[in-house]
């Protein structure tokens, strides 16, 4: 385990020094009012976008190759003379194993023996684990006694019989002991994983700047089943502004009526990509979409009940209808000024098969809140309310017998907020703000993932202000488990401070790096 | 007052009204058959022999898919969510996909650990558990054993007895009918083992290459060697240096034969095939991968027929 971490994060760690001088020239930078030193922070800007870039290439690059340590090793894997001998020691160690394995048959059977003898009525799990210690390789058969097909033909097999004491539940007929060490002492851990997400930032921006370089989030999963009823899912996220619990919640799974019922902190099923982990996405940032009426980056990301239940629906169709219900507080969307200020979701899927390769995935959402416009005025806080609609559309095409190698999945989000505040002349009204993003991911090769996406959306408190952007996007995959992806990003936004519309081009950067057991995440 | 019990009542209702007015019940569905889903075309074979007519069999995985990166998609929930029992491989081969599947499924019969959940792993004779340290510079590696085990007939016989034993416990009034399923599957595996021995005596001890480490147990039972593999590592894509190495130690070793999975890209193979005289070999690790592999006896008698002529063709 320890090993493993040091290999994922050495490569970012070596990364480091060279992007170190970064951050110190940007702040000189920024500093500077001068307009000499502004042409010069232009260009040094470029310069180091272009750096930025050339990097991206060699790191990209060097994945091709593996390093000369793994090349050794596999070169000297690939010598027959160490392959014999491996295979010589192999088949050693098996007979070793077998033999120990015996021996814990033998002493298992004597146990049971000896239970057997005793008066007192034997525990069913007693039984079960006596009979698990078999030698792998042999076959549970029943009372025929019937050995492993074909003996003269697999002699390496070993095909002993069915043990004395043949127990009631096939399910734990036979383990393997092979590689019980691994696999016991992990038996009862929850899955760990840490992923980091590494991002940088060069170019300009003076309406949203972020920083150059940043550790954007470590998220830290816990997965595990609870009980024979339920699982849980804990994913807490070191920021670099401190630790948040981004989710953190226990789904019963045993219901009855088809109910799944989650209970916990939960990203909100309200359209697509406010459900999504920042990693999970297929962009480095969010959509302006989600930053001027969903809350930003955390979304509706609150306390909560959730209830979902496939609803009836024609043949072939998929419908699934959820209901949640909030403490009411998240980000600047909603925000609880009372207790009874519960905020609810409730969310609509409708999914089709196209076919094996291709599918839609269509959505409703709906969401309702308290906001804090009115807190701090003479009005009632309690009347401002806001109402968020959204629509999604997905459209994935993957095929199966290359779908390690190509896909393409095209969505768009619409998003309509109306929100109570106060005009700039303390007169109650609702703002109608519409917002959309279009995104396309084409898989090009195993290995890389080219996207796009364009943005749109008027701002939750003045919906006369229009933010349009676009970014494309480019992925590399070194593997399933670090990922490499850089994004150019063109916005057209206001800016508050000048009261103009600005121009804004950045190219972003990442890396995110998976360490242990992440679990899937639902389609 | 008014505004108050307005939001509290809206909310709550907007909540809940929508899930408790359908709760009602489903149409009933055929009770007779068990209901069985599996996770690969190779399980729902070996279900689909021992419980003949009494079940109900259907696979997630198509055949000429890789088992390790399938869509969890929702379809799938609507299949799961009938099914008296889940057969899944195991050994975390389908750890990306099924764990969602499940838990949304609403099954509490198929929830891990509760009797409709069967893991086939259990019964079967694993190969390549690592020992010592485990980590994922040897690659995407499965720290249980090598998860394509079914590619043995012994162990296909080993996976049908678990799954007998399962459904007679799930249905003891027709377990005599399963016990008589399973005797005429073992005789008849027996045979066909007996000939496809026979049929790969002449090339015992062969020397192969094979794209993904898919086949231990095959080339274990019809002693074949498997000397390397065209990714450098499992999962992670063939590299130039690696096949620069993969061709020198095939003309070093007289290796011809590389065997490669239905969906994996055939350009490196081919490229290392012309370049060492060689051939390529797309095998079907699975039922389904072609038309006519319809059961788990075919998907032997294809994948035999097709190494012997590659054999033959590179003498």
């Amino acid at each position: 385990m320890t090993k493993a971490f040091a290999l994922f994060r050495e490569p970012v760690s070596s990364a480091r020094p060279d992007f170190s001088s970064q951050p110190a020239t940007s702040a000189v930078l920024t500093g500077s009012t001068n307009l000499k030193l502004l042409y010069r922070s232009v260009a040094v800007k470029r310069l180091a976008a272009l750096f930025l870039l050339v990097l991206f290439g060699v790191a990209a690059r060097a994945q091709e190759r593996p390093a000369a340590g793994e090349g050794f090793r596999e070169k000297k894997a690939s010598s027959a003379g160490a392959l014999a001998e491996e295979a010589r020691i192999k088949s050693l160690e098996e007979q070793v194993h077998s033999l120990v394995e015996q021996v814990a048959l033998l002493r298992g059977e004597l146990r049971a023996l000896r239970d057997a003898k005793s008066d007192a009525p034997r525990p069913k799990e007693h039984l079960l684990l006596a009979a698990s210690h078999i030698a792998p390789g042999t076959l549970a058969s029943g009372t025929s006694g019937a050995s492993v097909l074909a003996d003269a033909a697999a002699p390496a097999t070993t095909a002993a019989p069915e043990p004395a004491a043949s127990p009631a539940s096939p399910q734990v007929a036979q383990t393997q002991s092979y590689g019980g060490a691994t696999s016991n002492a992990k038996l009862l851990n929850p899955d760990i994983s840490l992923i980091g997400d590494f991002i940088g930032t060069a170019g300009r921006n003076t309406v949203s700047p972020s920083r150059s370089l940043e550790l954007h989030e470590s998220e830290l999963g816990l997965q595990a089943i609870i009980d024979p009823y339920a699982r849980a899912d804990a994913f807490i996220s070191f920021g670099e502004e401190g630790v948040n619990v981004e989710e953190g919640y226990v789904t019963f799974t045993a219901l009855p009526a088809g109910l799944l019922l989650k209970v916990g902190k939960m990203r909100a099923e309200f359209g697509k990509v406010n459900a999504i982990h920042n990693h999970a996405l297929p962009f480095i940032d969010r959509p302006l979409a989600t930053n001027n009426l969903v809350g930003g980056e955390d979304g509706i990301d609150d306390a909560g009940i959730s209830l979902s239940r496939f609803l009836p629906a024609p043949k072939n169709w998929f419908f699934q209808g959820t209901a949640q219900v909030y403490r009411g507080d998240s980000d600047d969307v909603f925000t609880a000024n009372r207790r009874q200020d519960v905020s609810a979701v409730g969310h609509l899927r409708l999914y089709r098969d196209l076919g094996e390769s291709t599918n839609v995935d269509l959505g409703g959402s709906y969401a309702r809140g308290h906001n804090n416009a009115g807190v701090g005025t003479t009005f009632n806080p309690n009347n401002f309310i806001t109402n968020l609609y959204a629509a999604d559309a997905t459209l994935r095409w993957k095929p199966l017998r290359r779908a390690i190698y190509h896909s393409f999945l095209f969505r768009t989000e619409l998003f309509w907020s109306a929100r109570d505040q106060l005009s700039p002349v303390n007169i109650f009204e609702t703002q109608h703000a519409f917002g959309l993003y279009s995104s396309a991911e084409y898989r090009a090769n195993r290995r890389w993932t080219i996207g796009g996406r364009f943005d749109r959306s008027g701002r939750a408190t003045n919906a006369s202000l229009t933010d349009t952007g676009f970014s494309g996007i480019l992925t590399y995959w070194p593997s399933e488990f670090s990922q490499i992806r850089g994004q150019y990003r063109y916005g057209h936004l206001w800016d508050i401070t000048n009261a103009r519309y600005t121009d804004a081009n950045e190219f972003l950067f990442q890396f995110l790096f998976v360490m242990g057991t992440h679990g899937a995440h639902p389609f | 007052m008014q505004t108050k019990m307005q939001t509290r009542l809206s909310a709550l209702a907007t909540a809940f009204a929508l899930v408790f007015s359908l709760v009602a019940p489903f149409s009933a569905r055929a009770a007779s058959k068990l209901n069985i889903m599996t996770a690969t075309t190779d399980l729902a074979a070996l279900a689909q022999e021992v419980g003949g007519d009494k079940v109900e069999v259907e696979s997630v995985a198509r055949g000429y898919q890789d088992p390790h990166f399938v869509e969890a998609k929702p379809s799938f929930l609507l299949k799961l969510r009938k099914a008296d029992l889940l057969i899944v491989v195991g050994l975390e081969l389908e750890i990306g996909w099924l764990p969602p599947l499940i838990t949304q499924s609403t099954n509490p019969k198929i929830q891990v650990g509760a009797p409709g959940y069967f893991d086939a792993s259990r019964y079967a004779r694993i190969l390549e558990i690592p020992t010592g340290v485990v980590t994922r510079a040897e690659g995407d590696v499965h720290p249980l054993g090598n998860p394509h085990y079914w590619l043995d007939p012994e162990n296909g016989l080993r996976i049908a007895k678990g799954i007998q034993n399962k459904l007679s416990e799930m249905r003891p009034g027709d377990a005599a009918y399963f016990a008589q399923r399973y005797d005429d599957f073992e005789k008849r595996i027996k045979q066909a083992d007996a000939k496809w021995i026979e049929e790969m005596k002449p090339y015992a001890g062969r020397k192969i290459v094979t794209y993904h480490r898919s086949w231990p147990n095959f080339a274990e039972h019809f002693h074949l060697d498997v000397v390397g593999y065209v990714e450098p590592r499992p999962g992670i894509p063939p590299s130039p240096q690696h096949t620069v190495e993969l061709i020198a130690l095939m003309k070093r070793d007289g290796v011809k034969v590389i065997a490669v999975e239905p969906y994996f890209d055939l350009k490196t193979p081919n490229a290392v095939a012309r370049d060492t005289g060689g051939k390529v070999v797309v095998l079907m690790p699975s039922v389904g991968g072609e038309k006519e592999i319809t059961d788990y006896f075919k998907l032997f008698d294809y994948d035999i027929a097709k190494l012997k002529q590659a054999f033959d063709e590179t003498k």
